[in-house]
């Protein structure tokens, strides 16, 4: 089956010449969930941009269920692949909760009945569906984020790419936020730093190191893997094993 | 009595009193073509006609009486207009021509009907504002206006201003707060220096907040139009319904003009 997400000698340098990314590649099958690790600055989110197009112009190719993210393709490219960016407040930008999560849709050509019933649908997958005519600043900090996934869902895409989806997540809307990443039949990559999360919701995971991909593998093995980790600078919080985690 | 319920506490919802009259279910277009067109006729009536202001004055109580907006909700709106007044005032102390004498001061005449001028049209256009800001949701109007085909450029930032007024207004209240809690007190002059740096660093937070919002409108197919999410229909009768309002408007300043021939 062709792979949701193939990534293929990836490089990149910013304009201003920092080059963030040093041939990247990597390769997501459909209905997997994959973790993106690594120190702050490795080119994660540098990475995410190139998935739909948003950052381009450097080396290699990235491929959405075999669709070339190239620039006459960026319709369809940006229905595949549904980013929800780190800050909520970013991603809704509409009056209310129902406009921001219609949006993505609308842009793709639904209308009336059709486009309603995308909006409730997405709503109901993240629990959210009583709040659609509250503007967004109304909601908590992790209803937002909830909001912010179903503005992505609402589009149907091929896969969802989450860029620290747990940051400023109090404990209990974090808990909220995987059950409802996990109920999702969709293929998912998640950048974070919280390795916990990582090893909760991704059977797989990826480390970037300063633009290279130096890990792959089973998120419970890379994180039981001592040197690996202390080199990427990655750190399990105090009193976490992942050897007490059940599979 | 129950106080009007407002909902939220956002610069557009706050406006907005929630109640069920003809005049809020009206199409937000076509209440805003009928307060525009109204605000002409009172515009076009000459001061001295003091009668038609009257009469104009009564159509908005009556409006306001239709839509069950009370007067304590509009009274205290119409401070927006306290800067306008100051200027109004002093108009019959700088006009020229034949003066009269009030309380022992020489005021100009044509600045004093000018001045009476000024107050009495904008206090009716603060009120059709308010009016029309109490029964149409900030949304509504928005959408209203790009229907209206206000350039959408136009719109659009007035819609983001309206969502993100507030998470500029937090980053503003944050900032303080940590100028504060390190020792800062805004004491006179000497600490302007401060405020302006925080104005700058401000400003740079909402430019990149700005391309990031526009990563993310990217990133769900935007190419530069928002798109129209609410098919709303106008019926005949509602242009109807909304220019009563205008066309008695027009009927009064006809005849103001009329006499004052
Ligand atoms: N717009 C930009 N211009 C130049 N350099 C950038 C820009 N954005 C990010 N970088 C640099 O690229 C590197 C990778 O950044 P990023 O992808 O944001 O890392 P991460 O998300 O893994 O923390 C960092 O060193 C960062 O300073
Ligand atoms: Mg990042």
């Amino acid at each position: 089956m062709t792979p949701s997400l193939r990534i293929s000698g990836l490089a990149f340098a910013y304009p201003d010449g920092y080059q963030a990314l040093f041939g990247v590649n990597l390769e997501i099958a459909k209905g997997e969930r994959v973790a993106l690790l690594g120190p702050n600055g490795a080119g994660k989110t540098t990475l995410v941009l190139h998935l739909n197009g948003l950052l381009s112009g450097g080396e290699g190719i990235v491929e959405v269920a075999g669709l070339p993210v190239e620039k006459q393709n960026f319709a369809e490219i940006r229905r595949r692949v549904g980013v929800v960016f780190q800050d909520p407040d970013d991603q809704l930008f509409m009056p209310t909760v129902r406009d921001d999560v219609a949006f993505g849709p609308a842009n793709m050509g639904l209308s009336g009945s059709d486009l309603d019933a995308r909006v409730d649908e997405a709503l109901a997958q993240v629990a959210m569906s009583e709040y659609a005519d509250r503007p967004p600043h109304h909601l908590s900090f992790g209803q937002r984020r909830r909001v912010a996934v179903a503005t992505v869902l609402a589009m149907h895409p091929e896969i969802l790419v989450l860029d620290e989806p747990s940051s400023n997540l109090d404990p209990a809307s974090r808990r909220e936020l995987a059950d409802i990443l996990r109920s999702l039949d969709i293929t998912l990559f998640m950048v974070t730093h919280d390795l916990p999360y990582a090893l909760e919701l991704c059977p797989r995971s990826v480390v970037l190191s300063e633009g290279v991909v130096v890990a792959d593998g089973p998120t419970r093995d890379i994180l039981l893997n001592d040197p690996l980790m202390r080199a990427n600078r990655l750190e399990l919080p105090f009193g976490f094993d992942p050897r007490n985690v059940p599979a | 009595m129950p106080s009007p319920h407002t909902h939220g506490h956002d610069v557009g919802e706050r406006l907005f009193v929630h109640r069920h009259s003809t005049i809020h279910r009206l199409p937000a277009e076509v209440k805003t073509v009928a307060m525009v067109l109204f605000i002409f006729t009172v515009i076009m009536t000459p001061p001295n006609q003091f009668w038609a202001f009257g009469l104009f004055a009564l159509m908005l109580v009556a409006v306001a009486a239709f839509a069950k907006i009370p007067a304590r909700v509009i009274l205290p709106r119409m401070l927006v207009e306290v800067p306008f007044i100051f200027f109004a005032l002093l108009m019959p102390f700088f006009g020229s021509g034949p003066t009269v004498e009030v309380w022992g001061l020489s005021l100009s005449q044509a600045g004093l009907l000018a001045g009476w001028g000024i107050l009495i049209k904008g206090t009716l256009g603060v009120v059709s504002s308010i009016l029309l800001a109490a029964t149409t949701p900030a949304r509504d109007l928005l959408m209203g206006l790009e229907r209206l085909k206000v350039p959408e450029l136009l719109v659009q930032i007035a819609s983001f201003m309206l969502r993100y007024t507030h998470v500029v207004a937090d980053e503003m209240k944050r900032m303080k707060l940590a100028r504060e809690s390190r020792g800062f007190t805004a004491t006179g002059i000497r600490s302007w220096p401060i405020i302006a740096q925080s104005g700058g660093a401000l400003f740079i937070r909402s430019y990149e907040r700005g391309e990031r919002v526009h990563l993310a409108m990217l990133s769900r197919g935007y190419t530069g139009r928002l798109p129209q999410l609410v098919a709303v229909t106008t019926t005949p009768t509602d242009w109807v319904t909304a220019m009563s309002l205008p066309a008695v408007g027009l009927l009064i300043a006809l005849t103001a003009l009329w006499i004052q021939r």
